[in-house]
């Protein structure tokens, strides 16, 4: 579903990514895990396509399609979700309208037809069951005073409405007490499906004790430096990262 | 590749759609201001006398007058002098009887500008008095008004038909010795609209009117009074356009509302005038003196005004709630764009007892835009039981415009209740990212997010407004999207 090779990335000048391989297959669950400053939330920006990073090397293919020939919106539009670490306020649109708007966006590019707020009350009704989120923070302007645990259920609200065929999950734990942490991991695990597929990108290994990885790949200095199944994660966890920096600077 | 931040700047550049001008042979006045000049404007309209000794009154007082500086608007010196203060398109006769005597031109013109006389006053039911720089040239439906006895002409026509009737309000609410700008007005006043609603009477349609600036340096000096006995009601549209020019054109109009005993008058605005370039160039200065009194009991008066455009836009539509019971609103979006600069409000003044005032203000500034909001509210001792709610909202879109907020609170009776809020929020890149991510366009971001924004405000306006209003803040703040 999604292949990167050789994907360089910076920001005002200075190069982040350098060298990024990663495939990425339709059922699978990918953990990139990683040092700060390793390149970690960058590599999930540069997907969605920010347009701070400047990509400088490398391509990424998006369900045979070239992604970096796509503007953000086109490649939500086709499927690309990013769970933001940070997710903004917005204060002019309720959280309601904004999600069958975004929906609709997706539905139209998919030529299915647009829903009207009460068909999309029922979905969102039926999506909130994936996700517990207080029916007065639908109704409430995008993110406003949202607690950080808020925020982060929210974003998960939205990935199950839109149905992404790729969700990038920016350090979707931080910031997450133990309960919160479970409740959207329960949320995610939920969404899986054979023909979908989600990339974790974390610090802690914790998240992976309830979302099971398929891959885990260590992103240090700008590349992966070591792939892996499950166990890798635990490892990183008893080792830290040094243990893997030498292969860098060989 | 292009920045997010050109292109939020993209987003906020519009094509001037109304940039054309109509080459109409125009009966002007020469330059300058003096007493012979008021004098001939007063002797083209064929004023009786008292009208041309409250001009020439204004006119002395204004001469003793110094232009304001407290502003927070910038602009290069006017030249009073050099403005031609009179312009009239050339008729057939002295003036159109009909539709029909109308010059097919100036129609031409009101197509364009997308008011057809004929399909708008017919399917609509609206009555338009049409003004074509300083003349107007068409009054429809006055037959049908006239039924109900309500009087709407243009000013020029009140001044004649019925002077006993502008002898009694004319300065009533905007003395001629108000402000640099209404005296200045006072005195060259070219024209606008004149009604009266009757004791009782509700008015059928929404009145409306349309202007036009188009002679080389022509200030545009409107005067419009309404009048509305006990119990009437009234809902008047003030819509604007305005064509491209390179000179600054000065628009500073005077609208004065009465409302008697029991008696509503809803003023509603949506004003699109050339802003000027995206360096700040031309563009029109838009100085209005706008007020109304709420002269009788339970008496009401409602100003709901769209601003986007003007080169500099400066008026604080007001309210003075003289009558018991009476109630003052105003609700106002003003967005500044470009190099646009706004600095505008309210006031509330409570006299009588238990009056109510409700002031909701949103500003948009994008680009380079400075949006003021200046507003204050004034209740005076005998105001027992005054109330007021203010709120006060400014968008800021992109890292480049500014906002500012000056209330001026006064209150000098203890039974009142006030309260004020105010909040400043901003479109910047992430949050468009943050839509574009989720599959919005970065034009329909903005467009939600300002529209959710105005709605209180959009709720006010009069059906036929609100959809307009609605599409011109839409192409306010659309750039060359391809």
């Amino acid at each position: 579903m999604l292949e990167i090779k050789g994907l360089r990335a910076s920001i005002q000048g200075n190069e982040i990514l350098h060298g990024v391989d990663l495939t990425v297959r339709a059922g699978e669950v990918h953990a990139i895990m990683g040092p700060n400053g390793s390149g970690k939330s960058t590599l999930a920006q540069v997907l969605a396509g920010h347009p701070t990073y400047e990509v400088t090397g490398g391509s990424i293919t998006f369900e045979g399609k070239d992604l970096l020939e796509m503007e953000p919106e086109e490649r939500a539009r086709e499927g690309v979700f990013l769970a933001f670490q940070y997710p903004v306020e917005i204060r002019g649109i309720t959280n309601a309208y904004f999600l069958r708007s975004a929906l609709n966006a997706v539905r139209k590019h998919r030529g299915l037809e647009e829903l009207d707020p009460i068909d999309f009350l029922a979905v969102l009704e039926e999506k909130t069951k994936v996700i517990e989120l207080d029916e007065e923070l639908i109704n409430r302007p995008v993110n406003d005073g949202f607690s950080g645990g808020e925020k982060k259920r929210n974003e998960i609200l939205q990935m199950a409405v839109l149905e992404p065929k790729l969700a990038v999950l920016d350090e979707t734990d931080s910031g997450l007490d133990i309960d919160a942490l479970k409740t959207v991991a329960a949320a995610v695990n939920k969404l899986r499906r054979p023909d979908n597929a989600a990339i974790l990108v974390t610090h802690y290994q914790r998240l992976l004790n309830y979302i099971t990885p398929d891959y885990v790949h260590v992103l240090a200095d700008g590349r992966i430096v070591r792939s892996g199944g499950k166990e890798l994660a635990h490892e990183l966890e008893a080792r830290g990262y040094d243990w893997l920096r030498p292969a860098v600077t060989a | 590749m292009p920045t997010a931040a050109m292109r939020v700047e993209d987003l906020v550049n519009r094509e001037y759609q109304h940039g054309f001008y109509t080459d109409i042979e125009a009966d002007s006045v020469p330059r300058g201001l003096n007493e012979d000049v008021i004098r001939l404007i007063s002797a083209k309209k064929h004023e009786p006398d008292f009208m041309l000794q409250w001009r020439l009154k204004a006119y002395r007082h204004w001469c003793t007058m110094r232009e304001p500086t407290w502003q927070n608007v910038h602009y290069a010196p006017i030249d009073y002098q050099d403005i031609i203060y009179y312009s009239a398109p050339k008729a057939k006769t002295d003036g159109p009887q009909s539709l029909d005597e109308v010059d097919p031109e100036l129609l031409r013109t009101y197509d364009k500008l997308g008011v057809p006389l004929q399909e708008r006053a017919l399917l609509a039911g609206v009555a338009v008095d049409a003004v074509f720089d300083s003349v107007s040239v068409a009054t429809t439906f006055k037959e049908k008004l006239a039924e109900l006895g309500i009087i709407f002409c243009s000013f020029s026509e009140a001044v004649q038909r019925h002077p006993e009737l502008v002898r009694k309000y004319l300065g009533s609410v905007v003395p001629y010795t108000d402000n640099f700008f209404a005296t200045l007005n006072s005195a060259v006043f070219s024209d606008g609209s004149f009604c009266y609603v009757p004791k009782g009477v509700r008015c059928p349609m929404e009145l409306s009117t349309y202007f036009r600036i188009n002679a080389t340096s022509t200030g545009q000096f409107e005067r419009t009074l309404i009048v509305a006995e006990e119990g009437a009601y009234v809902s008047y549209l003030e819509g604007c356009s305005a064509p491209i020019r390179d000179e600054n054109q000065l628009h500073a109009a005077v609208v004065e509302l009465v409302a008697l005993d029991n008696a509503e008058i809803k003023y509603s605005t949506v004003q699109n005038w050339y802003p000027g370039d995206e360096d700040g160039r031309g563009g029109i200065y838009n100085f209005v003196t706008k007020r109304g009194k709420c002269a009788g009991v339970n008496s009401k008066i409602s100003w709901t005004q769209v601003e986007t455009g003007s080169a500099i836009t400066w008026k604080y539509p007001s309210c003075i709630l003289q009558g018991d019971n009476s109630i003052g609103e105003f609700y106002s979006v003003a967005v500044t764009a470009n190099r646009q600069q706004a600095d505008t409000g309210t006031k509330m003044i409570h006299i009588g007892k238990n009056t109510r005032s409700t002031i909701v203000s949103k500003g948009i500034s994008a680009g380079r835009g400075q949006n003021t909001y200046r507003g204050q509210v004034k209740i005076l001792k005998g105001a027992e039981g005054a109330r007021n709610y203010s709120q006060c909202d400014s968008m800021l879109i992109g890292d480049r415009c500014g906002a500012h907020t000056f209330p001026y609170i006064d209150v000098r009776n203890s039974t009142a209740t006030m309260e004020h809020e105010a909040s400043t929020s901003k479109i910047g890149e992430d949050q468009i990212f943050y839509c574009k991510q989720r599959g919005l366009s970065a034009e329909d971001a903005v467009s939600m997010i300002v529209n959710g924004f105005c709605k209180a405000v959009f709720r006010e306006l009069p059906m036929e407004f609100a959809v307009e209003a609605q599409n011109l803040l839409g192409i306010s703040l659309e750039g060359s999207v391809g």
